[in-house]
């Protein structure tokens, strides 16, 4: 633990930088606090004091008891009001920080290349975003409510105690540390009962994702039982951890507890003593024994608000860790802005990798005129999807270049870059909401017409029209209803809405039955006409038309040319023809 | 949460044991401020320091005691939740293993993954603190009213109408408050559905440029989400405030009205700090008991939430058939058969007949929606026939075990899911006392056992869902699974999409000659994978379009004719 408290330093400092933006407020939230909590330790004395009043029969002072009385109402307003205030701006400082941290966190996500994205697992971003910015709150509302009002009122009560009388105050001050020595004790036993606690959440978890995730599969295969063995046995195991975990954990307030008490009936002891002796009245006693009941409790508070931070702390530090990524290296200042391309594409001595020991793409050369239609054609794993990241830039090629129209891709501005090419991937993706949302994605200013125009070229039109609230229907995560051939649909439909200068067809119908595929190819061909296109496909008949076909396997282009020259050819890709009609 | 209550069986002394010895610690406590009257009023006003001792010493044993019963509370209530916890997330994981694919349709696989995970950990959470608070609170309240009232009935009127009030602002605050909180749930729920959203189609928004508009719309949902919980902060930040200055209110007065009856001598001093101090305690349970309530309640809306979902009964019923007709092995019949998934949809199967004979090749061939996957999903029951019937080897699909009728049948569907663990571990899934040797034999045929090899043989590692092999790969494996236990009934929902077509090729002649030659269902595309077909069925909007050979269907399928057409360039082709 104190290991790492010296390396969280620069996450404070972080984590401050964005309190620092409502200084005024949190300052105005100590004040209210400091108020609250002195106000709230003043009470016990003018408790003590009206009880002083009474002396016994006949013996009450009911002037001095009114006034008391009086001042005791008013310090309740106050004191009331300002916890309240407190509470209130403790709360807008709190979740305007985690708005801001959460809002930075999913801006840089847009800034992120997507070599990072690719290869971190998407749950996990997500629960970075999520789960650790809200116990991030949750960890600052408690320090900002509890610390300072605790540390307070522990030096409140401290000097109250001192005040009122000294000894019986140092023998609160040396018997009460020992609830924090307890404490600390259990939760360091209970640590790693927690810690194995959340390994097996952690494996159950995955359990379920997995099985729960592919029920489908599982009903499919009978593998009910075993799943039910699997899963139980897994439960089984977090049963016993888990009660452990839960049963030490729960020993703290007990202990604590049994300290408070011991130090209650010390004070008692001694206080009665003193009182005997006439050094400390009755009321004196009454207030030092509701002192000794609130002397320990910003200690317990305090221990777990610690616990808290420090969980605040490592979620802190998995945000942090995602926002100080480095972003992809940004457009050059004179970077050009690509319009209205023409679609002449060089590539000089192109290469790539994934990972620097694992070469995927080797001295890569290709020179495609304006208006070319190029299929690539391949076995899995041949670079086809690589091929197009770069194109696109979703990667940078770790050597040579990609020109076009003349100008190197790295130096094109990504956002015209990307804006050239319409792109259609095999991986569908919709979001949640309307029919039409997904069509232009967000984008304003686009008409009704537009949208139908669009959905009607890629043949997306009749199944809409034919949906619950056609255009309107609200799709669920993932396209919800949809087939999949339908979702590809959908997904066309974007492009068609803008048709750019040049287009990308990954596998784009690889879901959609031939006969609306064709119907869509002629949609796309008539707006194609001119424009230079890629176009990745199993289909012969696609590929078969196009101006050049790449065959490529290993990161390399082993042939190319037009089909008739390839099937002529006899090598590699009149094989894979062949075998089609064996 | 009623029915969920069985799931304390077995527990039930611990259920009672738990907030048992939380009352008697409770208990403890309301002495105190009796002993310290004592020892004000005998101790202090008479001068005997023994007294004081005794009192002393006393409290001190009273909390030792206590130390122990409520340790020994929370043992049995931490005991009580975790083996609750258990047993209802175990009994929910086997009740979803009963559901049919309608059922898991309606609720959908991340719904039930939550339930399984956060639900259930919130419920623990609630039974325990449930268990250790809920008697307790109420019990210190009510048992400090009752103390005061063994002090001075008068006096303790007071407590009562201070408690009466009290709990109008407790639980005013949170009957405000409740329904906010939901509303902050699915403000979040929104947040990281963009989240999730935005990552997922992470190439899609890049390639539209899209990144401006992703953070506008999510700096207003983040927005939106702050508001709501400013709102709820906001409100909930009057509880403490509140408590406390009617509390100590109360006390003034308390100490007001003692004065007074100390003064005519009902009351002595000892007895009005005593009143205090109860006064005092009633304030420090008051708001554990908020903080308790706000976690129960969500707690409870967690059970409704697991409830709902053990309550859903399989819409099928399993039959009890464990063999089928032996004659009629490998046959299927759709007898006049239509489904419908849902009242309010169209049928997407509309009364369909055929017989597949054993051994034969099935071809099934259609548009983008127009039932091919419906069709075959009957075969295994995953939908239960909405008119007609299916029979497979002779006998209803319906009568049946699941067991008895899926071990007849491979199936390799869509998107191809593998798990976590080896290759073998996963082949097994198909068959599970299968020898190596049965795994390659279905790996050869599957065109996987090369890339097997190179990735380091049957014990090479599978990660979570395939993810260490590329797309073509998982298909192949997810074949070859299906192979493994030689079933009389294959179906293959266009399952070589991902494969480049020699593989596909290679894949259908290995198929072909598979010894027990089972019979198969192969949904395609593309009509070279299945002209060599005995029977091809051609689907358009749920309808047999024609049904028969290639070349028949070339003269009297305008559907089959489109899409041969389409594939194969034009008629001269042929």
């Amino acid at each position: 633990m104190s290991k790492t408290k010296n390396s969280n330093w620069p996450l404070y400092k972080k984590i401050l930088k964005y309190i620092g933006r409502y200084k005024i407020l949190l300052l105005i939230s100590l004040i209210m606090a400091a108020i609250n909590s002195v106000l709230a330790l003043y009470l016990p004395v003018l408790i003590g004091k009206g009880v002083d009043t009474i002396i016994g029969k006949g013996e009450v002072d009911f002037t001095a008891l009114f006034k008391v009385i009086k001042t005791m109402g008013i310090i309740i307003f106050i004191s009331a009001l300002s916890g309240w205030i407190m509470n209130a701006l403790n709360n807008r400082v709190t979740f305007d920080v985690v708005r801001d941290i959460r809002k930075e966190a999913f801006n840089k996500l847009q800034r992120m290349p997507l070599s990072y994205i690719d290869s971190s697992p998407k749950g996990d971003i997500v629960s970075r975003i999520i789960a650790d910015i809200d116990q991030i709150a949750d960890g600052l509302l408690l320090g900002f409510t509890q610390l300072f009002t605790g540390i307070i009122t522990i030096f409140g009560t401290l000097l109250f105690m001192l005040f009122i009388e000294a000894r019986i105050a140092l023998l609160v001050v040396v018997v009460t540390p020992l609830s924090i020595l307890v404490s600390s004790f259990i939760a360091r036993k209970t640590h790693k009962h927690f810690i194995k606690q959340s390994e097996a959440k952690g494996k159950q978890t995955a359990l379920i994702n997995e099985y729960v995730g592919n029920e489908k599969v599982l009903i499919a295969f009978g593998h009910e039982d075993e799943a039910v063995e699997d899963f139980d046995n897994v439960n089984e195991e977090l049963k016993h951890i888990s009660f452990k975990a839960t049963f030490y954990s729960s020993l703290t307030n007990p202990s604590t507890r049994f300290v408070n008490n011991l130090v209650y009936a010390l004070v008692a002891l001694t206080g009665g003593r003193c009182c005997v002796k006439g050094l400390m009245t009755v009321g004196q006693l009454t207030s030092f024994l509701s002192y000794a009941n609130q002397y320990t409790k910003p200690f317990n508070e305090i221990s777990s608000v610690v616990t808290e931070l420090q969980n605040s702390v490592a979620c802190a530090g998995r945000v942090f860790e995602l926002i100080d990524q480095d972003e992809q290296s940004p457009d050059n200042k004179d970077a050009y802005v690509l319009e209205g391309a023409r679609g002449s594409i060089l590539i000089k001595n192109m290469s790539f990798a994934y990972s620097e020991d694992k070469p995927l793409i080797e001295n890569f050369n290709l020179d495609v005129k304006p208006g070319q239609r190029v299929a690539i054609v391949g076995p899995t794993g041949c670079g086809k999807t690589t091929f197009i990241n770069l194109l696109m830039r979703f990667y940078d090629p770790v050597d040579g270049d990609i020109i076009i129209d003349g100008k190197p891709s790295s130096n094109i501005t990504r956002k015209s870059l990307r804006l050239s090419f319409g792109m259609v991937l095999q991986d569908t993706w919709l979001r949640r909401g309307t029919v039409r949302d997904n069509i232009t994605l967000g984008r304003e200013g686009i008409t009704d017409e537009e949208v139908i125009e669009a959905a009607k070229k890629a043949r997306a039109h009749s199944f809409i029209k034919r949906l619950e609230n056609g255009y309107d229907t609200v799709l669920g995560e993932d396209g919800g209803i949809l087939s999949q051939g339908q979702k590809q649909l959908i997904c066309i439909a974007r492009v068609m809405l803008r048709i750019p200068p040049m287009l990308i067809l990954d596998e784009a119908t690889s879901s959609i039955d031939t006969r609306t595929e064709i119907k869509i190819q002629e949609a796309f061909q008539t707006l194609m006409e001119g424009r230079t296109s890629f176009i990745v496909a199993h289909r012969l008949s696609t590929i078969r038309s196009a101006d050049v076909i790449l065959v490529m396997k290993d990161g390399h282009i082993i042939e190319s040319g037009k089909h008739e020259k390839l099937l002529a050819d006899g090598g590699f890709y009149a094989n894979l023809y062949n075998s089609q009609f064996s | 949460m009623k029915s969920l209550l069985k799931y304390f069986k077995g527990y039930i002394k611990e259920c009672i044991l738990g907030p048992l010895f939380k009352l008697l610690e409770a208990s403890f406590e309301l002495i105190i401020p009796l002993i310290v009257a004592d020892l004000i009023d005998k101790g202090i006003g008479y001068g005997d320091n023994h007294y004081i001792i005794k009192m002393a010493l006393l409290m001190i044993g009273f909390g030792l005691v206590g130390f122990v019963i409520s340790i020994t509370a929370q043992y049995y209530s931490a005991k009580a939740a975790t083996a609750f916890s258990t047993k209802v997330r175990s009994a929910l994981f086997s009740h979803i293993q009963t559901l049919s694919y309608t059922e898991i349709d309606n609720l959908g696989t991340a719904g039930l993954i939550t339930r399984m995970t956060s639900d259930i950990n919130q419920l623990q959470n609630g039974v325990n603190m449930t268990l250790r608070l809920f008697l307790r609170s109420p019990f210190v309240v009510l048992g400090a009213t009752i103390m005061a009232f063994t002090i001075n009935v008068k006096a303790a009127l007071i407590f009562v109408v201070t408690i009466v009030l009290l709990s109008i602002v407790v639980f005013g605050i949170m009957l405000i408050t409740i329904p906010l909180y939901r509303k902050v749930q699915k403000g979040l729920d929104k947040v990281l559905g963009l989240t999730r959203d935005n990552l997922n189609g992470v190439r899609v928004i890049r390639a539209f440029a899209l990144e401006d508009n992703e953070i506008k719309t999510f700096a207003g949902e983040n927005d939106h989400y702050v508001k709501i919980q400013l709102l709820v902060g906001r409100i909930s930040a009057l509880l403490n405030p509140l408590t406390f200055a009617m509390v100590n209110l109360a006390t003034a007065y308390l100490i007001y009205r003692g004065a007074v009856k100390v003064d005519t001598g009902i009351l002595t001093v000892g007895q009005v700090v005593a009143l205090v101090n109860y006064m005092s305690q009633i304030l420090v349970e008051l708001i554990k008991f908020a903080n308790f309530i706000y976690l129960d309640i969500k707690a409870l809306a967690c059970a409704d939430r697991i409830e709902s979902v053990l309550l859903i009964k399989s819409s099928m019923k399993e039959g009890d058939e464990e063999e089928g007709d032996e004659g009629k092995k490998g046959q299927v019949v759709f007898d006049h058969v239509s489904l419908r998934y849902d009242k309010t949809q169209d049928e997407a199967i509309e009364n369909i007949s055929f017989t597949a004979d054993a051994g034969q090749l099935i071809g099934i061939i259609g548009g983008t929606g127009s039932g091919k996957t419906s069709l075959v999903n009957m075969i295994p029951r995953f939908y239960d026939a909405s008119k007609g019937a299916v029979y497979v080897d002779g006998v209803d699909v319906k009568d049946y075990t699941y067991e008895g009728l899926r071990k007849r049948i491979g199936i390799v569907p869509q998107t191809s899911v593998l798990f976590a663990g080896t290759i073998r571990s996963n082949m097994k899934w198909g068959a599970k006392d299968a020898s190596d040797e049965d795994i390659y034999k279905a790996l050869k045929i599957a065109q996987a056992a090369e890339f097997v090899e190179e990735a380091g043989g049957l014990d090479a590692p599978v990660s979570e869902g395939g993810k260490n092999f590329s797309g073509g790969q998982r298909q192949r494996l997810a074949i070859a699974r299906s192979l493994v236990s030689c079933p009389e009934i294959l179906i293959l929902d266009d399952s070589c999409s991902a494969l480049d077509f020699a593989t596909d090729a290679a894949l259908r002649q290995g198929l072909k000659e598979m010894d027990n030659s089972p019979t198969i269902f192969l949904i395609a595309s593309r009509t070279s994978s299945i002209m060599k077909a005995d029977l091809i069925i051609v689907l358009e909007d749920g309808r047999v379009d024609g049904m028969g050979k290639h070349e028949e269907l070339l003269k009297n399928s305008s559907v089959y004719q489109e899409i041969y057409y389409s594939q194969n360039g034009g008629r001269d082709n042929e």
